[in-house]
């Protein structure tokens, strides 16, 4: 059997009762840190925790080379930890489809994910947002355009955005990120947005401004995420934004 | 002591007036000649004595070039000849004859504005002569022709006058059916005639020459020609009709100045805009305007160690000068700037536009670099050599603790000759030098032993095939490992036409008109669709995007553009570099977010995808071939063919000519390593041969299998066949 079990947000301790156990009892584990990152945690402590040996494996062992992975889950009870909930990572749809097709029984066992840390740190509404999308770095000066067209897509239907940024080489600061949507179009400087650093941590930081303020604001360590929002808030939203994000006065243009 | 100096002032006086200043290349097939020609014009100049020209010959001062008895490497020499009462300064470049070394030769062209193209009178036109002579056209460089051993005509062939005649009208008429087919815009101008003077005769060796106007001075003609040597009496020839003097005339009659030359030539070699300030300089060879200077060669000289030679189209060039290296983007200064006087090189104050300059401290520079005053100056035309690096050989230091010297000694000889490629890995230790043929990698080791001291050990030579298809692949589908991304492949045989199109033109795609590109691909055989839709041209291959409005394509295309071409240096036989292949993607399908269509998933997804596509294409190898040409003794012509046909070899042509017999044949260039010493041995060293390279051919279909595991073996691959589904997850 194949499990897939998210860690949640900030350290090893955030795993579900029952993924723990279900991890504990399973014959090999392995752990992946590329789609996200446990930053309040590390190897050691994850398997000091488990009491038992965690193997970390990259991205490639998901990918191209994931038969041999599901060739051991037909034999034995594979568990894959994953930060955040694991069916966020787009990535890993494949490798479920791949092993049910190849008759690997799969098992899920979810988790709390950065979508729904957002709402609670934001007071956003989680029906309010449309499409996500990556910010990632510019690719031999190629800039992707797909963050800023969502943006624009789902302000057209005054929806929020919620942009994660990329993790590669090493996680993006929301400062970098605003800088690189301001490449690609100029004009979102003016919009407002909402900063979030490490979220589920003992110490998340969350500021709301227009991103042309946010980009300068130090929001310390990683991981971050922006969200954009839509053109109206509903005004317990912008209560909220004030009462958690220190959002400027001004915001209250956009309570419909 | 004396003369000496007093030559140094005159050289530095021309150098001001670029209307008394000829730059010029000699040119020819192997043996042809050119050095002997070389030395005993610096000789009549009065630039080197008389002893030391001629049969030690001077110029090939290298010691490999003596032992061997050619030219390696081009070498830069200048002398002061006076004509009708006015003195010329002439920067002449000898050039290596050897197909191997073709690659100075082309750059030389790049330095010069005029070339004397010489023919042996008994061999005549050879394919290499051809070879050089589209060489210089190409450049915008003028010939005039002297055709040289005029002696051997009467000596050894023992013709009549007539037919000493009519031998030497069809060496002239060849060359210019030549310079017509290749250059027909100018071949009324350039045509050769011997009437008004742009054609000589004679001899480099016994230093007598004649042409129609030197005749009318001279009153020397054919008729004396043909009895002085009747008599064996050259040295009376050589001093009523001498050869510098007949050929240094020519070449100033005839042979343009950089004033003249930069008018039109610039256009060809640059392809800024021409009305530009530093275009302008350039086209009127301004002294005074900013330094537009192309190195087309590095020597490396025991005291002032690097030295980068190369052609000053604008500005003036002065010690302590800050210099953009523009191809490099870096910034050198300027140590010491010569000029060549005879065979060395003087050091003075300035050099202005129009002359051939050899700098110290340009460090940043390689062969063929732009060095301007301007930072964003438009470089020069890249000067390609037409033919590609055909042999390699793995190098190892004999001594491990070497290994660092080896490796910057490897770089080195890079920097300087830029059809030697170096590839160099660290981690496995192996490194390679592949080249333009056996000898070339031989004189390159041989100089590492002499010159730098490494003791190496070197593998046998090896041939570099190329793996190419025959047919049209199905639609092959690849994904990304994410599975995310899809890309639809085909792939099938590029029309021949259009690598020459890209290797004859210097195409840059991105800077191309694009209605002009489509149509001139579509001549060259390529669909509309994929005329229109070609995004890039490597090393003889093609990928056309033909998709029609997938959403983010634009945006993933410099990485499906790099798998293409990671596919293409090295493909799914054998990891040996392809050629001829046509890569069309014909869909695809993108994830929106672009971290899921980064480098790691879109590169192998798109080369998996092209290798699969190749092996359900029949794809094969091709293998080098060369053209080879072996004038020996009757008798001996048995030992000849055989040792031809024992090589896979084919005889195309025997010509026959008095005792001696002709051979042309082609052979793959995997058989004809350890030739020379075979034919020597075989012909008891009576005969007298020359190579030239033949394209590729594709291997015979009993030995494909065998030469792929062959290389597969080499490179430490699985000894089995690939099949497509190895490269598709
Ligand atoms: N009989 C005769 N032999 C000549 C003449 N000119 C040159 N040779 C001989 O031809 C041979 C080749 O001469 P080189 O001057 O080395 O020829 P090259 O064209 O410089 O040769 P590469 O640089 O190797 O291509 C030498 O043995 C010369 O002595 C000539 O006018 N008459
Ligand atoms: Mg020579």
């Amino acid at each position: 059997m194949l499990l897939l079990i998210g860690m949640g947000l900030w350290d090893e301790r955030d795993i579900s009762c029952k993924g723990l156990e279900l991890a504990r009892k399973s014959d090999v584990v392995f752990v992946e840190f590329y789609t996200s990152k446990l930053m309040g945690s590390n190897l050691e402590r994850i398997s000091e925790f488990l009491g038992r040996e965690v193997v970390e494996i990259e991205r490639s062992d998901l990918e191209e080379n994931c038969s041999k992975i599901i060739e051991i889950a037909k034999e034995r009870d594979v568990a894959i930890l994953v930060p955040g909930d694991p069916m966020i990572a787009t990535t890993h749809s494949s490798l479920v489809l791949e092993a049910k097709r190849k008759g690997v029984e799969v098992r899920i066992v979810h988790s709390a994910s950065i979508i729904n840390a957002v709402c609670g740190l934001t007071g956003l509404h989680n029906y309010r947002f449309g499409k996500s999308a990556t910010v990632s770095y510019p690719y031999g000066g190629t800039l992707s355009k797909t963050p800023v067209e969502v943006i624009r897509m789902n302000r057209s239907i005054d929806a929020h955005t919620l942009l994660f940024l990329d993790l590669h080489p090493k996680p993006m600061s929301i400062g970098e990120a605003i800088g690189i949507l301001e490449k690609a179009d100029e004009s979102v400087s003016e919009l407002f947005g909402v900063g979030i650093a490490r979220a589920g941590s003992e110490d998340p930081f969350v500021r709301c401004d227009r991103l042309k303020v946010l980009k300068n604001v130090d929001f310390g360590e990683p991981l971050h995420v922006l969200v954009v929002l839509a053109k109206t808030l509903h005004f317990m939203e912008y209560e909220c934004l004030r009462e958690f994000a220190s959002a400027p006065k001004e915001l209250e243009e956009l309570v419909a | 002591m004396v003369r000496a100096k007093k030559m140094i002032d005159k050289i530095k006086e021309l150098m001001w007036k670029p209307e008394q200043i000829r730059n010029m290349g000699i040119v020819a097939h192997i043996d042809h000649g050119k050095t002997t020609l070389s030395d005993n014009l610096l000789a009549g100049a009065g630039m080197i004595s008389e002893e030391l020209a001629g049969q030690q010959l001077y110029l090939d001062f290298d010691e490999q070039e003596k032992e061997r008895g050619i030219t390696i490497n081009a070498a830069n020499v200048s002398m002061v000849h006076e004509y009708k009462g006015k003195e010329y300064l002439i920067n002449l470049i000898d050039t290596p004859g050897h197909v191997d070394f073709g690659g100075d030769v082309t750059r030389a062209m790049r330095a010069v504005d005029g070339v004397i193209v010489v023919v042996d009178a008994v061999e005549g036109v050879m394919p290499q002569t051809e070879t050089v002579l589209r060489q210089a056209l190409r450049e915008n460089v003028k010939p005039v022709l002297f055709i040289n051993k005029v002696d051997r005509l009467i000596r050894e062939l023992e013709l009549t006058p007539d037919q000493m005649q009519e031998k030497l009208m069809n060496v002239i008429l060849e060359v210019n059916k030549l310079i017509k087919a290749m250059k027909p815009e100018k071949y009324k101008e350039w045509m050769l005639r011997v009437e008004d003077g742009s054609v000589a005769f004679g001899s480099a060796l016994y230093k007598w020459a004649v042409s129609v106007p030197a005749m009318k001075e001279t009153g020397v003609g054919f008729k004396e020609v043909y009895k002085y040597l009747k008599e064996d009496n050259w040295k009376e020839l050589a001093k009523k009709s001498p050869l510098h003097k007949v050929v240094l005339d020519m070449v100033i009659r005839h042979l343009p100045s950089p004033i003249e030359a930069q008018k039109e030539r610039i256009k060809t070699i640059w392809k800024g805009d021409i009305n530009s300030p530093e275009g302008q300089a350039m086209v009127r060879c301004d002294p005074k305007g900013p330094v537009a200077l192309m190195i087309t060669k590095i020597i490396v000289d025991p005291h002032a160690g690097e030295v980068a030679v190369g052609r000053l189209f604008s500005g003036t060039i002065k010690p302590g000068m800050e210099l953009y290296i523009v191809d490099r983007k870096r910034k050198n200064r300027v140590q010491t700037v010569g000029l060549f006087m005879g065979p060395k090189r003087v050091e003075v104050p300035e050099i202005p536009a129009g002359n051939i300059v050899a700098v110290v401290g340009l460090k940043d520079a390689v062969a063929g670099s732009t060095c301007s005053t301007l930072e964003n100056f438009e470089p020069f035309e890249e000067i390609k050599h037409i033919s590609e690096p055909v042999v390699t050989m793995a190098i190892e230091a004999k001594n491990p603790r070497d290994l660092p010297k080896l490796i910057e000694a490897l770089r080195q000889l890079a920097k300087e000759d830029p059809t030697l490629h170096v590839t160099l890995n660290e981690e496995t230790g192996e490194h390679l030098i592949s080249g333009m043929g056996e000898l070339h990698l031989e004189v390159k080791v041989e100089k590492l032993r002499r010159e730098k001291g490494i003791e190496v050990i070197t593998s046998p030579p090896i041939v570099v095939f190329r793996e190419t298809v025959t047919t049209t692949s199905p639609v092959v589908e690849g994904k990304s490992p994410n599975r995310h991304n899809k890309f639809y492949i085909v792939v099938e045989p590029l029309p021949e036409g259009v690598i020459k199109l890209f290797k004859e033109e210097n195409i840059d795609l991105k800077k191309a008109d694009k209605k002009e590109l489509r149509k001139k691909l579509v001549e060259a055989g390529l669909s509309g669709e994929e005329a229109s839709g070609i995004v890039d041209y490597y090393e003889g291959n093609v990928l056309c995007d033909v998709t029609k409005g997938v959403q983010y394509l634009n945006e993933t295309m410099d990485l499906i553009i790099q798998g293409f071409r990671e596919a293409m240096s090295a493909g799914p036989l054998a990891r040996e570099p392809c050629m001829g292949v046509k890569v069309k993607l014909v869909d695809c399908k993108l994830h929106e977010d672009a971290v899921h269509r980064g480098p790691a998933q879109v590169i192998p997804a798109v080369r998996g995808a092209i290798y699969a596509a190749m092996l359900q294409a029949n794809p094969t190898l091709l293998e080098p071939y060369q053209k080879v040409f072996i004038t020996v003794p009757q008798d001996m012509l048995g030992n000849v063919t055989r040792e031809i046909q024992g090589r896979r070899g084919q005889i195309l042509e025997m010509r026959t000519e008095g005792d001696l017999v002709t051979i042309i044949a082609k052979a793959p260039v995997k058989e004809m390593f350890g030739f020379a010493g075979a034919i020597r041995s075989a012909t008891a060293g009576k005969a007298m041969w020359s190579v030239e390279h033949a394209g590729f051919e594709p291997v015979p279909q009993a030995l494909l299998e065998n030469f792929i595991m062959e290389v597969r073996k080499r490179k430490g691959l699985k000894l089995e066949l690939p099949k497509p589904e190895d490269f598709l997850p």
